[in-house]
């Protein structure tokens, strides 16, 4: 039982290790602010997500695995609303987003 | 008066949890806190459907998380996949919705979740409409009218 859980824990890392890879990766070939941002979110849900599943496997049921929840908890809720906010700031400081239909952004939204 | 004593409970289950130890000086100052957290919550006006939305609390777990799950990690993959593309097949578009919800809290929950999403971040918000930046075109077109959206509206619901 506790070597299964442990193999599927070590997967979950392996996983989440892998897409905060990914989104490393992404980080640096996209081109412009806000597709970068893309990126990074994939580092933020399935990064984060499957790396504290891991942990969680790894914790068993205790006072750390409750800790864990809280922290899935706050990264779930706050990272939408922090990317919200560095999204929206680039746009009204008047970073163009690059758009593959060639139009322009809107100017002053 | 029932939703204050609610939000003590679990002002002080989460110290609790937290601390992990239980002596009687630690258990006192959570209770200390907690009521001074509370009494802090009541004079600011927050304790209220939208500042400690309980009724989601027992409903949203079950129905809405388990599918926003599925939904990010659909996405999730797909966005993976375009970036270790070698072609780098994105096709970045802004494009405004109008979403269904009535209340500042869906409202919310909307625009978080689309930021949730990998590949979808919302930019502005505001009453009755989103700006949402996606990373491809076909991101953005699943957008208006969504499922997402039916089920957020679904959320207001009393």
């Amino acid at each position: 039982m506790s070597t299964l859980l442990g193999l599927l824990s070590g997967i979950s890392l392996l996983i989440g290790a892998f897409f905060c890879v990914v989104g490393a990766i992404g980080l640096l070939r996209m081109p412009d602010v806000y597709t970068r941002m893309q990126a990074a979110s994939v580092i933020e849900t399935l990064g984060a997500g499957f790396i504290l599943l891991g942990l969680l496997l790894h914790a068993g049921l205790s006072l750390a695995a409750v800790k864990l929840l809280m922290i899935a908890l706050l990264i779930f809720f706050a990272s939408p609303t922090a990317s919200h906010a560095l999204a929206r700031s680039a746009l009204l400081r008047g970073v163009k987003p690059a758009l593959a239909d060639g139009e322009e952004g809107p100017s002053k939204p | 008066m029932a939703r204050s004593v609610l939000f003590l409970a679990v002002l002080y289950a989460f110290w609790l949890l937290l601390s992990g130890m239980y002596t009687p000086f630690l258990m006192g100052a959570g209770a200390g806190c907690a009521v001074g957290v509370l009494l802090l919550a009541r004079r600011m006006d927050l304790i209220d459907r939208e500042g400690f939305p309980v009724h989601l609390a027992w409903r949203t777990p079950f129905s809405y998380w388990p599918w926003l799950v599925k939904e990010i990690l659909k996405s999730g993959w797909d966005v993976a996949r375009r970036i270790l593309d070698p072609r780098l097949p994105i096709s970045p578009t802004l494009i405004e919705i109008r979403p269904s919800q009535q209340t500042d809290l869906g409202l919310a929950i909307h625009a978080n979740s689309i930021t949730l999403t990998p590949g979808t971040i919302t930019v502005e918000v505001g009453p009755g409409r989103l700006l949402v930046h996606a990373l491809t075109r076909e991101g953005a077109a699943g957008l208006a009218g969504s499922e997402m959206d039916r089920r957020c509206a679904e959320l207001e619901r009393p």
